[in-house]
């Protein structure tokens, strides 16, 4: 069972988003980066479906050279391989980003001349946040796709894929190989080991330039919503506050 | 005349808020006179069926196909191609639910068309195309961008428009689409079943009482439980109390936890990330605990109490009991 998991590089933003003078990017001098808790599930639950019926996780990212580090980071907690598509281009399109990775599953099947039974993603990216990317992908290779999955499980030439939807269980039976994108909540990642962070240190990454077309979407600048901005009345310190929140709660009439 | 088409999802009372917003949303997009088609995954009740008429739905398409009997993104987007595969269809929209971002992602894969998610804002341009805005980073950033192909796809945000009937309403037309399916589409079905449910349901709650790293532990939890059925509601965590086992992910708020509208948060020992504040910005007020007067969720919240959560919250729910024990006592 071959396993492939596609994740992104994303900032690590915290209390608040700052962005570069050109009011396009994030401003990222102070962060850090990791992959959406989508994706580093998905990792997780491709590495269980390994461990449970054999065969390797191959990981591999779209985006800029740095991105080897999430890579590394997957190796670190059980994937086999790793596949960087460098892009110089900050932020390609849904649309892009799809064609980049079908062809590249389609010549990394061709090499190894096995299909992979399961392409993993995460619902959606932490940033762009474009909920299609999978989808596109699927259809590109003609393989059904379950997205937002919260429970997996494999057998022989099947997948069956259960998530929630407004208070009801739904379940999908996908025929392998089939595309899955799973949702955080699926497992709980585990950490690197200690021999995990070693091999992550000298995995090889294969890397190939992917083609790019163009997109009809243009993004023209970014902003953060100020709405909200507000600055919190204090009703106290400590249990001294008590009453006043009572009196609160009361007006509030959310205490009967 | 142009037309507008949109995915409409129903539950027992009906068209969904999420969809009366989007038709709502659907029918600000153009200045010019539109036409506003409805696909529905099943029949409409006769209260469907009015409700769309009051949102301005003129043609009610409904899907029909003897293979499918559970929800199926792929019949759906099959039926919203066959509506808008006519050069006067202007646009494709759904609500940015799970539901309709999937759906619309088959139909812009199928059709090569580009999809655009979660908007809260779309206007046409004079010279064709739309100047668009979308979430980012689950709405905690915003883009502006333009979006230059015909028969644009996009879904709405549920904080893009209050649901708002339209101006004049005249009875739908209702008719039925028979999706041609391959046999992987017909099989692409989900089989649904509905759970028993216990306590306040999360994304429905009223009140939502939160707690994150500052609750300290799994066992500090009880009196958020406590404070939780108290106030009739439902208890919510952040990310760092689910990765670290305290509490079920189910419980988690924020961008890739649950999103929640109540009239009253009250976060416990959170500190306020962008991811959180994701989650919970729609509540109506927001009070929060945290021993830090300088954390970042006092700029979100209303009021805040400066406090250990472990001291404020059991005075919090002792004043709380014992006033409603003199309620009964009088
Ligand atoms: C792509 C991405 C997606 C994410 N999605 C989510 C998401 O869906 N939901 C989510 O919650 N997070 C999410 N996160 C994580 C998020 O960035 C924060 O790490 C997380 O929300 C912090 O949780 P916290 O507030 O409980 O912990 P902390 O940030 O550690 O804050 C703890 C707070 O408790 C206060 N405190 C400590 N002790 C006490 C005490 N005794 N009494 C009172 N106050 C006390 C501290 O002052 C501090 O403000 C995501 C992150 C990324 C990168």
């Amino acid at each position: 069972m071959d396993v492939l998991v596609c994740v992104k590089r994303v900032p690590m933003v915290g209390g608040r988003i700052a962005l570069q003078p050109d009011q396009r990017h994030i401003d990222t001098t102070l962060l850090g980066f990791t992959v959406s808790p989508h994706e580093e599930c998905a990792v997780e639950e491709a590495v269980q479906v390994t461990e449970a019926h054999g065969g390797e996780v191959t990981v591999l990212t779209l985006g800029p050279p740095e991105a080897a580090e999430q890579l590394r980071a997957a190796v670190s907690v059980g994937a086999a391989s790793a596949v960087l598509l460098p892009t110089e281009e900050e932020g390609l399109g849904p649309i892009a980003t799809a064609r980049a990775i079908t062809s590249a599953v389609t010549r990394l099947e061709r090499e190894r001349s096995r299909v992979f039974d399961l392409v993993m993603f995460g619902n959606e990216a932490a940033d762009t946040g474009d909920y299609q990317v999978g989808i596109r992908v699927a259809h590109a290779l003609g393989r059904a796709v379950a997205t937002g999955v919260k429970q997996l499980e494999v057998t022989a030439g099947e997948a069956v894929a259960r998530r929630e939807y407004r208070g009801a269980e739904e379940l999908f039976r996908l025929p392998l190989p089939a595309v899955v994108t799973v949702k955080e909540g699926i497992n709980l990642p585990r950490y690197p080991s200690l021999p995990g962070r070693m091999r992550a240190k000298k995995a090889t990454i294969v890397t190939f330039v992917p083609e790019t077309p163009d997109e009809a979407v243009e993004m023209r600048t970014l902003r953060v919503p100020t709405s909200e901005r507000r600055s919190a009345e204090v009703l106290g310190h400590g249990k001294e506050a008590v009453p006043a929140l009572v009196s609160l709660l009361e007006k509030m009439g959310v205490v009967s | 005349m142009t037309k507008v088409v949109c995915y409409v999802e129903l539950d027992a009372d009906g068209v969904v808020d999420a969809s009366a917003r989007a038709l709502t949303f659907a029918r600000g997009i153009t200045t010019r006179p539109t036409t506003l088609a409805a696909l529905l995954p099943s029949p409409p009740t006769a209260e469907a069926l009015g409700q769309l008429q009051s949102f301005g739905v003129s043609d009610v398409a409904v899907l029909e196909h003897d293979g499918i009997s559970g929800y199926s993104p792929t019949a759906l987007s099959r039926c919203l191609d066959a509506m808008s595969g006519e050069e006067d269809t202007l646009a494709v929209v759904a609500a940015a639910t799970d539901h309709g971002n999937e759906v619309l992602a088959h139909l812009a894969a199928t059709t090569g068309r580009d999809f655009v998610a979660v908007c809260t804002a779309a206007r046409e341009e004079d010279g064709g195309g739309f100047s668009l805005t979308r979430h980012r980073w689950g709405g905690s950033l915003l883009e502006d961008s333009v979006l230059r192909a015909p028969r644009a796809i996009f879904s709405v945000s549920t904080d893009a428009v209050p649901p708002v009937p339209a101006p004049a309403a005249t009875a739908p037309t209702t008719r039925t689409i028979r999706p041609e399916l391959s046999a992987q589409e017909l099989a692409l079905q989900a089989a649904e079943s509905r759970p028993e449910s216990s306590g306040v349901a999360l994304a429905s709650a009223k009140v939502v009482v939160s707690g994150g790293r500052g609750v300290g532990g799994p066992e500090g939890f009880a009196v958020i439980e406590e404070l939780a059925a108290l106030l009739g509601g439902a208890v919510g965590v952040s990310r760092v109390v689910t990765s670290l086992g305290w509490r079920p992910h189910r419980e988690q708020v924020g961008q890739t936890g649950t999103k929640v509208t109540p009239d009253l948060y009250l976060a416990c020992g959170i500190s306020g990330a962008i991811q959180h504040l994701a989650g919970c910005q729609s509540a109506k007020q927001m009070v929060a605990i945290n021993t830090d007067p300088d954390a970042p969720i006092m700029a979100r919240a209303d009021y805040a109490v400066i406090g250990d959560v472990s001291e404020v919250l059991p005075a919090l729910v002792a004043a709380l009991g014992e006033r409603r024990s003199r309620g009964r006592g009088e």
